[in-house]
């Protein structure tokens, strides 16, 4: 358990969590987190979570590359080493761009890989241990904040009618 | 909810529990190799090690070694080198391609089509590397200050084919693993402590699978995807513009790009049958790897050859059409000089064996289906051959025609990296899941009203699905009574 004031509920299906979820949301109980052991359809709009800003860090990553993959070309052959290549011109655009588009590309997906790993915190750690086997595997845990006045008899009493496992 | 459809027959068959995938996928890991698989890695190793010390020998004595002279300079090396990059436009084909334009079935098969990308680029790099003669002089294809003042020539496809295989090598890998983390949670909470299960809770990065890190998770798979769809378009376009790009007869064209990349797609496809049929044999999946996905995928390979083998009459036609005496010598000379077998192989495998798919019975065939993939490898590795060797050995000036004929180094060093694909292929299937674990658990729709709904005229597998979905229902049910009590 993350901390004893957490409660967990225990789902076998995506059904019967979503219904949960809004059950629970309704009854003004706080939910901490939601571990599936897939991503789960619905559960974004569900949980009323934000768009994710990756693509965001996706497009000023691939901005970056792509001005300094071609400024780097454009550097080398008009200021740092002018050479003329079978009579083009110094500043020779289209023969840029495929360096140009794969800098783009390469920073791009760096910068949206980077993003994810540092926004949600997953490190290489040798003590890791998770709550629940399960959640890997075919468990879907639901856990509510349990800090004030809501308890797990009274998590109980809003979800009465759906399929829960377990719940403590 | 999401519409299903009525006519569509499930994505995997027999009745699933969540568990029984995770189970299914991870019991050939955990259990002991079969003698099979012994077999297998001793004869690709083997062939590995032939490989490793062609590469001695390459580099020890110089290029001398191979067969190559002033007119032919470029010759098996480079063959296999396009052949291999090839190969690997499959995987990304199948990961990204296929995920922007929802195709589902592609989960079963994505995660070892990925990993086969990544062994062959990993076999492609080498070809040019020895072909330097000195690799530890590799490091100047890249541009860094150094004392002579100079930079790289950025003008050059041979230089863009740096860029784009380095960044295309990248980004496969980091799609890859950022696929593989979740699911290398679920091989960490299934096995025994050890010092397995300690190298994959590093590896897992601390998965636990919150709602919040699955969408991001889905957004940056979606968007490396979109990433990866016009990157694998580029890596092979750059690749061919190696070839069209100069002026010799039979390069210089420009249906080259879309021409490599078709073909690309085609011999990746190919290959991920042959290593596909086997593999769903061997580690006992045939329920995830379907003939259904053996269909698909050779839907693919009739379209992508059909597109093949309309270039090969497209270069015919402008042969006659251009007026230019030297591309039309080119063409004859492929097709009735010296090397005319090599024209024919790729004719017969390429553009008319793949049109037998057209029969459902055949491309439904599994026996059929593997035999035909490697008709195509084969295929298309002499495509490669015949761009290079026959453009080559005669061209315009007529006192320098030759031929060229591969020395025992060379065929060594491509058994070599054939030895590598299927060793590093073998140590794969043993140490991560082959199928992405938590992308079939989402397309398996295990709750009964999502599937009981659709009526299939005959469809078996259909009903079997809707009937696990109801016990799983049922089974809920009676938790339910449980949890009143």
């Amino acid at each position: 358990m993350e901390n004893s004031n957490t409660i967990t509920i225990v789902f076998e299906d995506e059904q019967p969590m979503l219904q949960a979820i809004k059950k629970i949301r309704e009854s003004g109980a706080e939910i901490i987190d939601v571990l599936t052991p897939f991503p789960v359809h619905g559960l974004d709009t569900a949980l009323s979570m934000k768009r994710s800003r990756i693509p965001w860090v996706g497009f000023f990553g691939g901005l970056f590359g792509g001005l300094l993959g071609f400024g780097f070309q454009a550097w080398v052959f008009t200021v740092d080493y002018p050479l003329v290549f079978g009579g083009k011109p110094l500043l020779s655009v289209p023969s840029f761009i495929p360096v140009t588009f794969e800098c783009t590309i390469l920073f791009a997906g760096l910068s949206m890989a980077g993003a994810f790993l540092i926004k949600s915190k997953l490190k290489p750690d040798k003590k890791f241990e998770p709550i629940d086997p399960g959640i890997t595997d075919d468990k879907f845990l639901v856990l509510v904040d349990g800090t004030g006045d809501t308890s797990a008899d009274k998590i109980k009493s809003v979800l009465v009618g759906i399929g829960i496992t377990e719940i403590k | 909810m999401m519409i299903q459809s009525a006519l569509r027959n499930p994505l995997i068959k027999g009745k699933k529990t969540y568990q029984s995938i995770t189970t299914d996928i991870l019991d050939p890991m955990r259990s002991k190799p079969g003698s099979l698989w012994y077999i297998g890695i001793f004869i690709s190793a083997s062939a590995l090690l032939l490989g490793a010390f062609m590469i001695f020998w390459t580099v020890w004595n110089g290029i001398g070694t191979w067969g190559l002279n002033r007119t032919v300079g470029w010759g098996w090396g480079i063959t296999n080198f396009v052949w291999w990059i090839g190969i690997g436009h499959a995987g990304t084909f199948i990961s990204a391609i296929l995920l922007l334009f929802r195709q589902r079935w592609r989960t079963s098969i994505n995660r070892s089509a990925e990993a086969m990308t990544i062994f062959a680029v990993l076999c492609a790099a080498l070809f040019p590397i020895i072909h330097m003669g000195r690799p530890w002089l590799g490091f100047y294809i890249f541009p860094y200050p150094n004392t002579r003042g100079m930079w790289v020539n950025f003008n050059s496809p041979l230089l863009w084919d740096v860029f784009a295989i380095s960044t295309y090598f990248t980004i496969s890998l980091v799609f890859w693993y950022v696929g593989l983390i979740p699911d290398i949670g679920s091989i960490r909470d299934k096995i025994k402590d050890g010092w397995k299960k300690t190298v994959y809770k590093v590896l897992s990065l601390g998965w636990k699978g919150s709602a919040r890190h699955w969408h991001r998770h889905e957004v940056l798979s979606l968007m490396l995807a979109a990433l990866a769809a016009p990157l694998v378009l580029s890596v092979h376009s750059i690749v061919s513009m190696d070839f069209a790009t100069s002026i010799v007869p039979g390069w210089h064209t420009t249906i080259f790009p879309p021409y490599f990349v078709s073909g690309a797609i085609f011999s990746g496809f190919a290959m991920v049958l042959t290593l596909m049929i086997v593999t769903r044999k061997a580690l006992n999946l045939q329920d995830y790897i379907t003939v259904g996905h053996v269909e698909s995928m050779n839907k693919i390979i009739i379209a992508t050859g059909s597109i093949v083998g309309l270039a090969y009459i497209t270069e015919m036609f402008m042969a006659w059409y251009s007026g230019v005496e030297y591309e039309h010598y080119a063409l004859m000379n492929r097709a009735t000089g010296p090397y005319w077998w090599a024209y024919w192989i790729m004719m017969s495998c390429n553009l008319i064996t793949p049109q037998l798919l057209w029969i459902k019975k055949l491309r439904t065939n599994i026996l059929f289906t593997f035999c035909l993939s490697i008709f195509i490898n084969i295929g298309m590795w002499f495509e490669r051959f015949v761009i290079v060797v026959t453009s080559l050995h005669r061209d315009y000036l007529t006192s320098s025609w030759t031929m060229y004929k591969p020395t025992i180094v060379e065929v060594g060093l491509f058994i070599g990296t054939l030895g590598f694909f299927f060793t590093a292929f073998f140590i794969f299937i043993r140490v991560f899941p082959v199928i992405a674990i938590s992308e079939i658990k989402s397309v398996m729709k295990s709750s009964g009203e999502k599937v009981s709904g659709g009526k299939v005229p005959g469809g078996k597998a259909q009903s079997e699905i809707s009937q696990s979905g109801n016990s799983q229902s049922d089974k809920t049910q009676s938790d339910k009574s449980s949890e009143k009590e």
